[in-house]
């Protein structure tokens, strides 16, 4: 378990509690004999699951769930979003930071299209989600009808499973499986679209106990002797380490994983989404690898003669070209999903299973090792080339970063959006309680990062922690895609620290055209189109500050951490032309990292 | 150019089926693949989807019901690397519609394809087609004076070499269902 406890939620089956804590509940709430309609089934349905919040935007095809809520009053909360993909990332947000299963409600066709992103993210992410869709009466599907969108099938490839709900005595049950679905085994999204006569159908109310799916197993038995063929590489290994993703996490196997590396002495690095999984102030932390990780963590991946990757995937954002990363390595891998197992690399130990169980069976199989020779070698790289950036009396982004780990001491949940501040805020806050890192990884979303910090807000409030500071970090051009939802973080008070890292660039892509494209900087400025951030917050009835020194900042910091009723947003107006360093560049080599700008570009 | 490898990225390499050396190309193999899943049009749209979107090859498929009304059986042949074929199996098993996936490849199975194949004829050469429709055990299932439309059933290979016997007459239309196969029942002994 993770450090929080979720022991005050009265949830009797819980909107992604582990399976063990479901207990069967026989209740008026999951039994009625009086017959009522399919929309009120729905409606009672959520409360019988456990669902504590529901991201949704009415229309058309959902209106009798509306109007349901309206009457009956279920014990879960209705957050009405401002734009479909915003609640999408919500229920992301709120599931990354909880654990819990998030859960959307729209209506059909452009309701239903607008949630295709976040779905397509969580998929990518395996985050788990289920999303509700209204569709236009059965008789009517397929005539183009009026706001008729065929949402299973756009969203087939991005789904890990999808339903369409054909009889309202289906209805129950699908919502049960769904949930199901969604949460055990690998985590994923799932779309159950809810033609509207079905939701005006009558009948009685039965919330089912368990799921029936033939088809779908999640039990694994883990092999023992994969485990023991795990713990003789280990002892034969000099140059071990341990490459974590967000698959650690998922299944809170941060203590475990904490614990196996202390103990063997290995060295950790993390994926993006493992960020949080290991404390990172430990000397045992080498940061993130990958294209933009540290030089000394893809030092040790090129020159380590074993990986142990733990609920990793094997990116090619972590790899760079395959062929040539950690030349030397055995490789162990422990995963929940079997087809990742040996898709990108062939692997000499699979582990199938989940992270935390195979950790407690390998924990008391292995030595203490003796790695001092290999720390010692991982100190010299670390020396050679520490991150760093210029530390004059500029702002600039890496700065409000560390400028924030200070303020909160690591205690918060950063949200981080996609591009350059992405990077720097992976690099730079150095993180030490799990889940406190959430970002959209393998899709990549710009726009991810204000709804999904209101989605982790909600989380933390509803388990008492909502001391915790939630740290919302943007770049000026992803806030812009979804900051209609900061009205929406004003409404219910989240005392979220919105930044803005304005550097008045479509950063990312403008470092791609200085490295690769001649600084041809084609539409990545946006300094003549930018919005005045302050007074968009202020629009929003959000609180608006503004800082472009080090000074400011400070005094910005101040003041935001003194409001706590509300949500607060700093504009950074930061360096333009910033680099995140080191990098890979797409395609190369792990060993062929840049650590610094070709100075003849930068010069003329 | 230093093209040495290290141990561990040769163990990868014949892992993966893939060359050594520059110029080998990897061992590429059909597979048959049975798939036992919910007989449902969202099952069937799912598996046919997979394909694409892992940007897997799908030579053919066939599809129909089992014995229990609410399964269907669907018999793929693809073919590709050791690798990618384990790739197909596993996304497979991963769908929530499929009850088993079963590679019948390497063990004892029956397969059959059902052909159906219009070609032309004449007076001239009536008997001739007709005896080579004997030797294929085939049937006519439809006759026009100038063109007889034919049935063949049997394993692909057959199939392909009574199409290729047809082909000099002039063939109008062809359409074959794809293979289905089913493993043998295990003889005591055997
Ligand atoms: C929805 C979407 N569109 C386009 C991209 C491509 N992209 C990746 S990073 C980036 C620039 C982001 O700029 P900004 O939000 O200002 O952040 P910065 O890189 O400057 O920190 C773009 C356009 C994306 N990831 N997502």
């Amino acid at each position: 378990m993770s450090e929080y406890s979720l022991e005050n939620l009265d949830t009797p089956s819980g909107d992604g509690l582990p399976a063990s804590a479901s207990s069967s509940i026989v209740s008026q709430e999951t039994v009625s004999q009086e017959t009522m309609t399919g929309a009120e089934i729905f409606v009672r349905a959520l409360d019988a699951q456990g669902v504590k919040y529901v991201f949704g935007h009415p229309g058309g095809a959902v209106i009798k769930i509306y109007d349901e809520i309206a009457r009956i009053q279920p014990r879960f909360k209705h957050i009405l979003v401002r734009h479909e993909q915003g609640g999408t990332h919500m229920a992301e947000g709120y599931a990354k930071a909880t654990g819990r299963v998030g859960t959307v409600l729209v209506t059909s066709g452009p309701g239903a299209t607008n949630t295709v992103t976040g779905i397509a993210d969580a998929y990518m992410d395996s985050v788990p989600i289920v999303v509700f869709t209204g569709q236009v009466p059965t008789h009517l599907i397929g005539n183009d009808a009026f706001q008729e969108t065929d949402i299973i099938g756009v969203t087939r490839s991005i789904t890990k499973h999808s339903f369409q709900v054909k009889r309202v005595q289906d209805l129950t049950r699908t919502i049960k499986e769904a949930y199901h679905i969604a949460k055990t085994g690998r985590p994923g999204p799932v779309v159950v679209d809810l033609p509207k006569d079905i939701l005006f159908a009558e009948d009685t109310f039965r919330y089912p106990e368990g799921v029936a799916l033939r088809g779908y197993s999640t039990q694994v038995n883990i092999v023992e002797t994969q485990i023991a063929l795990a713990a003789r590489m280990i002892s034969e290994s000099k140059k071990p380490l341990l490459y974590v993703g967000g698959g650690t996490l998922n299944s809170d196997a941060a203590e475990e994983l904490t614990a196996f590396a202390r103990k063997t002495k290995i060295p950790v690095t993390t994926t993006l989404h493992g960020l949080s999984s290991f404390p990172e102030n430990d000397p045992l932390s080498l940061g993130m690898l990958g294209m933009h990780g540290t030089w000394y963590a893809n030092q040790a991946v090129q020159n380590c003669d074993l990986i142990i990757a733990v609920g990793a995937r094997f990116d090619d954002r972590v790899t760079g070209k395959l062929d040539a990363w950690a030349p030397h390595a055995r490789v162990v891998h422990i995963d929940i999903d079997p087809s990742c197992i040996s898709k990108n690399i062939p692997v000499e130990c699979p582990i199938l299973g989940n992270v935390k169980d195979v950790l407690d069976m390998l924990g008391p199989l292995v030595e203490e090792k003796d790695t001092a020779e290999w720390l010692g070698q991982i100190d010299v790289w670390r020396e050679e080339c520490p991150l760093a950036y210029e530390k004059d009396d500029r702002l600039r982004a890496q700065g409000v970063i560390e400028k924030l780990r200070e303020k909160t001491d690591g205690n918060a949940v950063v949200v981080s959006d996609v591009g350059q501040h992405q990077m720097w805020t992976a690099q730079y806050f150095k993180y030490v309680h799990p889940r406190s890192h959430i970002t959209s990884g393998g899709l990549g979303t710009m726009g991810f990062c204000l709804p999904a910090a209101i989605g982790a807000a909600f989380g933390l409030r509803l388990e008492g922690r909502d001391d915790v500071p939630v740290i919302s970090i943007s770049g000026d051009g992803g806030f812009v895609m979804n900051a209609q939802e900061m009205s929406v973080a004003a409404a219910h008070r989240l005392p979220i620290k919105i930044i803005v890292i304005n550097n008045r660039f479509l950063g990312m892509v403008r470092q791609w055209q200085e490295l690769f494209h001649e600084n041809r900087y084609s539409h990545t400025d946006l300094t003549d189109t930018n919005p005045d951030f302050v007074k968009l917050a202020e629009a929003n009835h959000v609180v608006g500050l503004r800082a472009s020194t080090p000074k400011e900042l400070d005094e910005a910091i101040e003041k935001a951490w003194s409001i706590n009723d509300g949500p607060v947003l700093i504009e950074c107006q930061v360096e333009k032309e910033e680099m995140v360093f080191p990098m890979v560049p797409a395609g190369a080599a792990t060993g062929d990292m840049i650590t610094e700008r070709f100075s003849h570009d930068h010069d003329v | 150019m230093e093209s040495t490898l290290t141990p561990q990225q040769i163990f990868r390499k014949r892992a993966a089926g893939e060359p050594l050396n520059e110029g080998e190309t990897p061992q590429i193999r059909r597979h048959i693949i049975n798939v036992t899943l919910d007989n449902s049009i969202g099952a069937l749209n799912r598996v046919a989807n997979l394909f694409c979107q892992r940007g897997f090859n799908l030579e053919s498929v066939a599809v129909g019901k089992t014995d229990d009304t609410s399964l269907s059986r669907m018999t793929l042949v693809t073919a590709g690397t050791t690798r990618k074929v384990e790739q197909v199996l596993l996304q497979l098993e991963n769908l929530v519609d499929t009850v088993e996936v079963d590679d019948v490849t390497d063990l004892e199975f029956v397969e059959r394809e059902l052909c159906l194949l219009k070609v032309r004829y004449t007076s001239k050469n009536r008997s001739e087609v007709m005896d080579i429709l004997d030797i294929f055990k085939g049937r006519v299932v439809d006759i026009t004076p100038e063109t007889m439309t034919i049935e063949v059933t049997g394993p692909t290979k057959k199939i392909n070499a009574f199409v290729g016997m047809m082909e000099p007459f002039g063939i109008d239309e062809l359409h074959r269902s794809g293979r289905v196969a089913m493993r043998r029942a295990l003889v005591h002994g055997s």
